[in-house]
């Protein structure tokens, strides 16, 4: 998918440039994001990893422009299609909503309205969008519901979100956020709360989906397993700040960075004996006790005086990878896999 | 006929025209008229409205006799075997009178209820979708009607405005839903805001849906339950409050025939004549019983906790 590279004269999809947030105002503001940056080109894939609170999901819903109050964008610039969005007016910003970028949920049982049908729930975004008639959406929301693959859909658009099962329900997600053809797709850990069986159902219809439509797709997850085999490319993220960016396969085998390392030396293998999982010692930090130097550095077993006074910038390693280390190198040239956290 | 319908079964199936369309979508609401119905109580209190409906809507059928065709000589017999409930003051059949009375107090309590329900939604929807300043302001607006008793309130605007003539059913609604949707306003908003964090309502934002539509179609539909419970329960307290200011000489007058009247024109005279007072007396008690059964009846089969 990535041979035909767009000219880089051409704006990407999507770029998100030094996008900086932080919850509340003054001496209590806590920052949540530290100058993420990253770009997504049509028809690609771009996973975004980390741990809970690394702030995959403050990214995602800073793109569709619906944070919370009370958290601010305090610096950087999120663009879409060379538009800046940040200096678009509220309405403008909502119209973009839905034909331009759609997000699929991670919480697929409570994302739909509980007093309507689901048929009528898709529906809803024709008209909303499209000003069609309630029979046209109706016929455009069951042709949806077949397409996401819900068996005998004429029926089941008729049914109340409570008499479907948590994968029927997010394929009515993935039915509703494709609905108006959008050209980003964020899918924000869309398989979380589901089934292990159905989440690569999921999983497959909804990368079935984007290649078809040729839609670029940021992929928020925890599994590698996912990643490896639908990614382009990944971003990890560590208490707010991208520490490590390139091909799943080049995280996986060779990271640049001890935290992508230990993550993916955290991936269970089957062509290995049994074995206690390693783990990362110390507990997820978060930017708001974050210090002058590298976030991880209170967790890294290569730490050295640098890590705690001199954040390292995000730097290109090796070709079309990029890292935020002092000691990339190093970490690149040893070649075990789980070397850096030896118990 | 059923021939026919023998040949179209499938050999060693079921007939193919039932494989379709055997489940019916069920709403949360349709879950709760459901259970609604389960209980024997609420059939009790089902039929006993729909008797108070009949009579409010055509009282002819309940009694030949007209209320407003009196022999002062019948005044303050007592009930006889032609006429149950005995005569009134002005010699007019109680019976006939406290059937045609259902009407208008039937109509004040559900306008005063309509009036207060309406208003109340909207303003809790407002404060609570909107929140912030807008919350604050309308918020202490409603703190400052919920401060006034109602009834209180009832008198002295009633007193004011004096006596009116042929309106003086919709004036003394309209005055009951003016001084009473403070409570509705406030159940409505801590409704609204809870239903304000739910994940749907963030996920029609990211559809791009905009703000009259969301509060619309989104929030109002799932936060008005508890509205409607209290607009039932509500019911019962507006009959009553119209007997108690139309007992007072304030709320509906002579020309109409209401409960209320009945019994505030009977009053004077509980030693001698205590039938004439009786009667309405029952039929009110009866009716706002009921209607509190009911209201609770309809909270219970909403929440949740009681499946």
């Amino acid at each position: 998918m990535t041979l035909f590279q767009p000219n880089s004269a051409f704006e990407p999809l999507l770029r998100v440039d030094r996008l900086s947030l932080a919850l509340g105002s003054g001496p209590s503001r806590t920052p949540l994001l530290d100058e993420v940056s990253f770009d997504i080109q049509s028809g690609e894939v771009l996973a975004v990893m980390g741990e809970s609170g690394a702030g995959k999901s403050m990214t995602a819903l800073a793109i569709m422009g619906i944070l919370s109050p009370g958290i601010r964008i305090t610096n950087g610039r999120i663009s879409y299609r060379g538009e800046d969005l940040l200096n678009l007016s509220p309405d403008r910003r909502r119209g973009l909503r839905g034909p331009e970028m759609a997000m699929v949920h991670q919480d697929a049982p409570t994302a739909l309205n509980p007093v309507y049908s689901v048929g009528w729930q898709i529906a809803e975004v024709f008209k909303v969008h499209k000003g069609m008639s309630s029979a046209d959406a109706w016929r455009n929301a069951v042709a949806l519901m077949m397409r996401v693959g819900l068996p005998n859909a004429a029926a089941r658009a008729k049914d109340y979100p409570h008499q479907l099962s948590g994968g029927m329900r997010q394929r009515v997600m993935i039915a509703m956020a494709i609905a108006l053809e959008p050209r980003l797709l964020i899918a924000d850990e869309p398989t979380t709360a589901l089934d292990v069986t159905v989440q690569s159902q999921i999983m497959q219809l909804l990368v079935a989906l984007q290649e078809e439509k040729r839609m670029g797709m940021m992929l928020v997850t925890h599994d590698f397993g996912v990643v490896a085999e639908n990614a382009d490319r990944v971003v990890i993220l560590y208490a707010g700040r991208v520490v490590e960016s390139g091909t799943p396969q080049s995280i996986l085998s060779a990271a640049a960075h001890p935290y992508s390392r230990a993550l993916a030396a955290c991936v269970p293998r089957m062509d290995e004996a049994a074995q206690r999982l390693p783990v990362i010692p110390g507990k997820p930090a978060s930017l708001a006790d974050a210090t002058a130097g590298c976030a991880f550095a209170p967790r890294c077993p290569l730490r050295q005086q640098i890590c705690l006074h001199e954040r390292p910038p995000l730097r290109e390693v090796a070709p079309g990878k990029m890292a935020a280390c002092h000691f990339s190198e190093e970490v690149l040239a040893d070649g075990s896999r789980a070397v850096v956290f030896k118990p | 006929m059923t021939e026919t319908k023998t040949t179209i079964a499938m050999p060693g199936g079921l007939p193919g025209e039932f494989v379709e369309n055997t489940r019916a979508g069920r709403s949360l609401t349709g879950e709760a008229a459901t259970l609604l119905l389960r209980s024997p109580m609420v059939w009790v209190a089902l039929a006993v409205l729909l008797m108070l409906v009949v009579m409010a809507v055509a009282p002819s059928l309940f009694t030949s006799l007209d209320p407003r065709q009196c022999q002062l000589l019948n005044a303050r017999k007592p009930p006889s075997y032609g006429h149950w409930f005995g005569f009134d003051i002005q010699g007019c059949d109680v019976f006939a009178r406290t059937i045609y009375g259902a009407r208008a107090s039937l109509v004040v309590a559900l306008l005063a209820t309509i009036g207060s329900t309406f208003i109340g939604g909207a303003v809790g929807l407002l404060a609570g979708f909107y929140g912030g300043v807008t919350d604050s302001v309308v918020s202490r607006i409603t703190d400052v009607v919920l401060g006034l008793p109602t009834l209180l309130g009832a008198i002295v605007i009633l007193a004011t405005l004096g006596s009116g003539d042929g309106s003086s059913i919709i004036r003394l609604a309209l005055v009951l839903s003016v001084l009473g949707w403070a409570t509705e306003s406030r159940l409505m908003r801590a409704s609204v805001l809870q239903t304000k964090q739910a994940e749907y309502v963030r996920a029609a934002r990211i559809a791009g849906a905009g703000d009259l539509w969301i509060a619309v179609r989104h929030i109002l539909p799932n936060s008005v339950t508890p509205l409607l419970v209290m607009a039932t329960l509500s019911l019962g307290g507006y009959v009553g409050a119209e007997a108690t200011l139309s007992y007072l000489g304030l709320g509906l007058q002579a020309p109409i025939i209401s409960w209320g009247t009945a019994i505030s024109d009977a009053q004077p005279y509980l030693a001698s004549a205590p039938h004439m007072l009786l009667f309405p007396s029952l039929l009110l008690t009866v009716t706002v019983l009921t209607l509190v059964l009911f209201g609770e009846a309809v909270r219970r089969a909403f929440d949740p906790r009681s499946r």
